[in-house]
């Protein structure tokens, strides 16, 4: 970034944007027990990228998480959420059944708790990496904002 | 009536919201503008949806600890408490001490508003080549840069067969 | 009287209050020509019925809407607006005559049919007295989750989120392809001076060749 008038908003950027991730994490593994879960951590993984990427330019983003790993992490968290399917296949249950992941009587739910968490976590590489592409090739167009444009 | 008139009002405003959003979507010649308009539109359809599925006098789908009886609280503390609760006469189907709100439109909506972000994106990127290619994102123009293009081709190709014959 | 509507008096001054919010934000949409303005309205839009979710109950759907429609969505289409053209042209005034009946023909019929509808909060309606009730009863039961909405989408309705997630994934690979991996940005952005700060010229011709 040129110039200086943008510090204040890249010391302010510099403490939200951990505490923003640190948050989309407590969504994601308190959304058993409260509102939230895995599609909203993932937006909001997301909207940190986006910030970091307006304030300190789309070059030092795509340095730090480049966009083969986003493209990669999309594909990777449809692969996990189809995987706890195909194991709870070879458990022996239908396609996606948790109660049969570790081969529980109904009324106990340590397969449920883990098919839950592990397809959230799916979820959140999936949407994560899609939107964080979809934000890549659309800011990938243009070289820099110019000033006048806001 | 009046209490007819109390019951629906809320449907009627959200059917005005979702008309509003279907004009801009009709009548913008400006394609972003449109897509703005339907994203409103699918916005209007999920508060429809989710208002549909409140109930009078409930609570947000989240489980109040009243209606969370023992068998759960053992979790953690050994499976064998637990499967001593459940043989105790567990009951599959408990009955409810609060009142809590449909969670069925809930899922479907909060599904639904992600992946409207998702298809609003592929829009706009086409959007974004429609501009690359024709230099305008009006509808009308691109509609009018179409036909200039088809009758260019076909004068050309009238041109040509001219030549041909001659 | 009052009982009927969704809470009591206060709460239905409060729904009063953001549906009239949201049709002024909707009607300014209508009017304006700025594309700046039309898609920051649209995040206060999405904003107000992130509110409006929390009022009806739907905790999780107003965090999405929140985060999905006002953060993501506005952050997507400016993007797109930075690429494409500041304002949309003046509409012709006899243009906006079709829409407008075709609007007021759908809205007649639609609030004509709203008069079947189960009046609003209604616990014993078929919708709320079915399947939704079902999962609120055996959800402890079968999943020890206390947020309902989490076990119906993760475990109930696990292959419905699968398809989803499927949808958003190619969703994703779909604008990569169309429009490039960013990888162009990250190329020009690599070998340009600092001297050259301007942006390259409107690529209407190479971006047609690519």
């Amino acid at each position: 970034m040129k110039g200086d008038h943008h510090m204040i908003l890249r010391v302010i950027a510099k403490c939200l944007i951990p505490l923003i991730l640190i948050y989309a994490f407590y969504v994601q593994f308190h959304g058993e027990v409260g509102p939230g879960g895995a599609f909203q951590a993932g937006v909001i993984i997301a909207v940190a990228l986006i910030l970091y990427a307006l304030v300190f330019g789309l070059t030092a983003t795509m340095r730090a998480v480049p966009p083969w790993f986003t493209r990669a992490l999309a594909a990777v968290g449809v692969l996990i959420y189809a995987g706890v399917g195909f194991w709870a296949l070879l458990s022996g249950g239908d396609y996606l059944e948790y109660q049969a992941l570790f081969g529980e009587p109904p009324g106990e739910h340590h397969g449920q708790h883990a098919g839950i968490i592990i397809i959230e976590i799916g979820v959140l590489c999936a949407v994560s990496g899609a939107m964080t592409t979809i934000f890549y090739a659309l800011a990938g167009r243009v070289a820099e904002i110019r000033d006048e444009d806001w | 009536m009046w209490t007819f008139i109390l019951t629906h009002a809320g449907y009627w405003a959200i059917i005005g919201l979702m008309m509003i959003s279907l004009y801009i979507a009709f009548s913008a010649e400006n394609l972003i503008k449109r897509l703005v308009g339907l994203s409103l539109f699918q916005t209007t359809i999920c508060l429809f949806y989710v208002t549909l599925g409140k109930i009078t006098g409930g609570t947000a789908p989240v489980l109040l600890p009243a209606d969370m009886p023992e068998h759960g609280a053992a979790h953690g503390a050994g499976a064998a408490a637990e499967a001593h609760l459940v043989a105790g006469g567990g009951e599959r189907v408990a009955e409810l001490v609060n009142v809590y709100s449909n969670p069925l439109p809930h899922v479907l909506m909060l599904t639904a508003i992600v992946v409207g972000v998702a298809t609003l994106s592929v829009g706009l990127a086409l959007i974004v080549r429609i501009r690359e290619v024709y230099g305008t994102i009006e509808a009308d123009d691109v509609r009018a840069v179409d036909i200039e293009t088809a009758l260019a081709q076909e004068a050309k190709l009238e041109s040509e067969l001219k030549e041909a014959t001659a | 009287m009052t009982e009927v509507m969704i809470g009591g008096t206060g709460t239905a001054l409060i729904n009063i209050l953001f549906l009239g919010m949201l049709f002024v934000v909707a009607l300014a949409i209508a009017r304006l020509r700025s594309l700046f303005a039309i898609v920051m309205l649209s995040g206060v839009y999405s904003l107000v019925s992130a509110a409006w979710y929390i009022l009806v109950d739907a905790v999780d759907v107003g965090f999405t809407e929140a985060a999905v429609g006002a953060g993501m969505s506005t952050a997507v289409l400016l993007g797109a607006m930075l690429l494409t053209a500041r304002t949309a042209k003046p509409e012709k005034p006899l243009q906006r005559l079709g829409p407008l009946v075709v609007c007021l023909a759908t809205g007649v019929m639609l609030i004509y049919g709203s008069v079947d509808l189960p009046a609003l909060g209604d616990a014993t309606s078929p919708a709320n007295a079915g399947i939704g009730l079902t999962y609120l009863k055996i959800n402890w039961y079968d999943m020890g989750v206390p947020n309902v909405v989490t076990s119906v989408l993760a475990s109930y309705r696990g292959f419905d989120t699968l398809g989803e997630t499927a949808v958003v994934f190619t969703a994703g690979l779909a604008v990569a392809l169309l429009l490039g991996f960013g990888e162009r940005s990250l190329a020009e952005t690599l070998k340009k001076t600092p001297k050259a700060e301007t942006r390259p010229a409107p690529r209407g011709k190479d971006g047609n060749a690519a």
